[in-house]
């Protein structure tokens, strides 16, 4: 008899009841021999069943094991049985086919690659949230008990962060539920309040929230002039000095586009507002904590900010509205008369301490930060422009860099980012990505409709990494590739035909 | 008098430690690489009462550190896709599937 012979027959007399063998009789006598010497161990090693179950099957493949290689002084891992099977396998039918497996225990959480839209929340933020959801629950407009004292006290640190970091008086920061609200709230406000001056200029590429409450302006019968923007996304400011009317109200021209992350000339844009005696809001929601702000140098009259922008809490923003020279302005919203009467309503406290740390935070790293999005930025921008047929939409200087948007001609932009699925990108801003239609950012820049349509927005953060840089990279690459194979257009552009010269015939 | 250099190596250590220990792979990796980048734009600081500030700022950071890392291992989300993950053929020898990256 060969060695592999005795091998199996010595294997298969060891083999469990699990495991079917030919050779199964010949097992039995071993088997009997064993059977009390584990009933013995079974009850002595646990109480439950279910433990004593496991226990024993693992009992039972050590004393296997050990009697296999007394006899055949090998180890079963090394034995072929045949069949590609080891004869462990047959000691221990799991284990044996477990190591036939093959293990796929990747990540499958998307990277986060949108910061535009909101930012997640920094874990310091979190931690001085912490204690004004659980102990500190005083209402910050009691003024009789010291519940209510200590959440006041906490609330005035967080407004003077906030200032501070717009370089204003904490007494002109009012709070809010968000940019929008800060928004709303500046525009109709100063438009009821000055029922005079019936007109306001904005430009056509601010957020929806601020074209929004110009147009429901426009229904209350204030003109609005939309001011267009060159195709760099950047107003002109001749344009904008000939558009301003003696009955101007208010210029509301936001500070970084949320979705070309342009820079508009703020100081200058402040100087003529200044000038012609008009008042000057501006959207910064994507620009604090990001850039630097001063609303004392731009000469702002009032300004949007928004908490989740800078890795503070969703549902909380502030408006900052100057207070020398006065801007009056009609609040929106009636109540108790908190927050000088602008914006009634209890204040919630964790979330403004939140905003108030996240400020303190972004004021303290914003030259950290600022350094880091541009270096990883400058990676991004540059491998992706250095494929074919692409460009960068927007100002290539004046911009924030971690808003890095591209179009790739020839490929569709929704269906780059179905193909991107381990991508978390948007092709605008989240406000409209339901919506199929064109962003009305780039159509405003002038870009065609098919260059609008395959555009996409890549946002950076303060917690992004170089790694995820570089599979964004590689994965951006392969797919465009791939879906612009797949593209008819593709092969008429490499064939070198002028796409604008082909006429298509109509169904 | 206790070795401040001593004392700030102990810090330095223990930031790193529990930066690790954060659940999520963004935090995890911006958490070590702050505390990084802040020791080495602090290690030419001399005067005394500017590197007692530091440490102080250094025990607030790590107290939050243990607390906020603890509340991330209670929520844990999946691995991103960047993550090193364990692929391929296990075939029962010892470290035949090497992860790449340890989680915290």
């Amino acid at each position: 008899m060969t060695t592999t012979a005795k091998v199996v027959r010595c294997a298969a007399r060891f083999s469990r009841s699990h495991f079917a063998s030919p050779l199964r009789p010949a097992a039995t006598t071993v088997r009997r021999a064993l059977t009390a010497q584990l009933q013995h161990r079974c009850i002595s090693s646990s109480g439950k069943n279910e433990e004593a179950a496991v226990k024993v099957d693992v009992e039972n493949r050590r004393i296997d094991t050990s009697n296999f290689m007394n006899k055949t002084g090998m180890k079963p891992s090394e034995v072929d049985v045949g069949n590609r099977l080891t004869a462990d396998a047959m000691m221990s039918p799991s284990a044996g086919i477990l190591k036939q497996a093959t293990i796929m225990d990747e990540g499958s959480r998307p990277i986060y690659l949108d910061m535009q839209a909101t930012t997640p929340m920094d874990p310091r933020v979190l931690d001085a949230m912490l204690p004004f959801y659980t102990g500190l629950y005083g209402n910050p407009h009691s003024r009789t008990h010291a519940y209510g004292w200590e959440t006041e006290k906490a609330i005035d640190v967080a407004r003077g962060h906030i200032a501070k970091l717009i370089g204003a008086d904490p007494k002109e920061i009012i709070f809010t539920s968000g940019a929008t609200e800060s928004n709303n709230m500046s525009i109709k406000g100063v438009a009821r309040f000055y029922k005079s001056k019936r007109h306001i200029v904005t430009s056509q590429t601010e957020h929806k929230c601020v074209l929004d409450s110009c147009r429901h302006l426009q229904d209350e019968g204030y003109e609005i002039t939309y001011l267009p923007v060159k195709s760099n996304g950047l107003i002109d400011l001749e344009q904008l000095e000939k558009e301003i009317r003696p009955d101007t109200a208010l210029v509301s021209i936001m500070t970084v586009n949320n979705e070309i992350g342009v820079i508009q000339p703020m100081e200058e844009i402040g100087k003529l507002c200044r000038k012609k005696g008009v008042f000057f809001h501006t959207d910064g929601a994507q620009a604090v904590g990001k850039i630097p702000v001063d609303v004392g140098k731009w000469n702002v009259d009032l300004m949007s900010i928004s908490g989740h922008k800078v890795y503070g809490p969703k549902g909380i923003g502030a408006c900052y509205i100057r207070r020398r020279p006065k801007v009056r302005i009609d609040p929106l919203i009636s109540g108790g008369g908190q927050e000088r009467g602008l914006r009634s309503g209890t204040l919630a406290p964790p979330l403004v301490i939140g905003f108030g740390e996240a400020c303190r935070i972004a004021k303290e790293e914003i030259d950290y930060d600022h350094k880091r999005v541009t270096a990883l930025a400058n990676r991004l921008q540059s491998g992706l422009l250095a494929m074919e047929h692409t460009t960068l939409n927007g100002d290539a200087n004046a911009r924030y860099p971690g808003c890095v948007n591209v179009s790739f001609a020839y490929v569709e932009g929704e269906s780059l980012l179905m193909a991107l699925k381990d991508v978390a990108l948007s092709s605008g801003s989240a406000c409209t990505s339901a919506s199929l239609e064109p962003s009305y950012v780039l159509r405003a820049l002038g870009s065609s409709d098919e260059s609008a349509h395959s555009s996409i927005r890549f946002g950076i953060g303060r917690f992004t990494t170089e790694a995820e840089i570089d599979y964004v990279l590689k994965a951006v690459r392969d797919r465009v590739t791939v879906l612009r194979e797949m593209s008819p257009l593709w092969e008429l552009v490499q064939e070198g035909v002028d796409l604008n010269t082909i006429e298509w015939s109509q169904h | 008098m206790v070795d401040t250099a001593f004392q700030a190596r102990s810090l330095y250590r223990n930031l790193l430690r529990f930066s690790n220990r954060f659940s999520s792979y963004n935090f995890r990796e911006y958490a070590r690489r702050r505390t990084r980048d802040a020791f080495r734009e602090y290690k030419n600081v001399e005067d005394p009462r500017k590197i007692q500030e530091l440490m102080q700022k250094g025990l607030k950071e790590l107290q939050m550190l243990k607390r906020q890392t603890m509340i991330s291992q209670f929520f844990q989300m999946d691995r991103l896709v960047v993550e090193g993950g364990a692929s391929g053929k296990q075939k029962g020898r010892r470290g035949d599937i090497v992860r790449q990256k340890e989680l915290g």
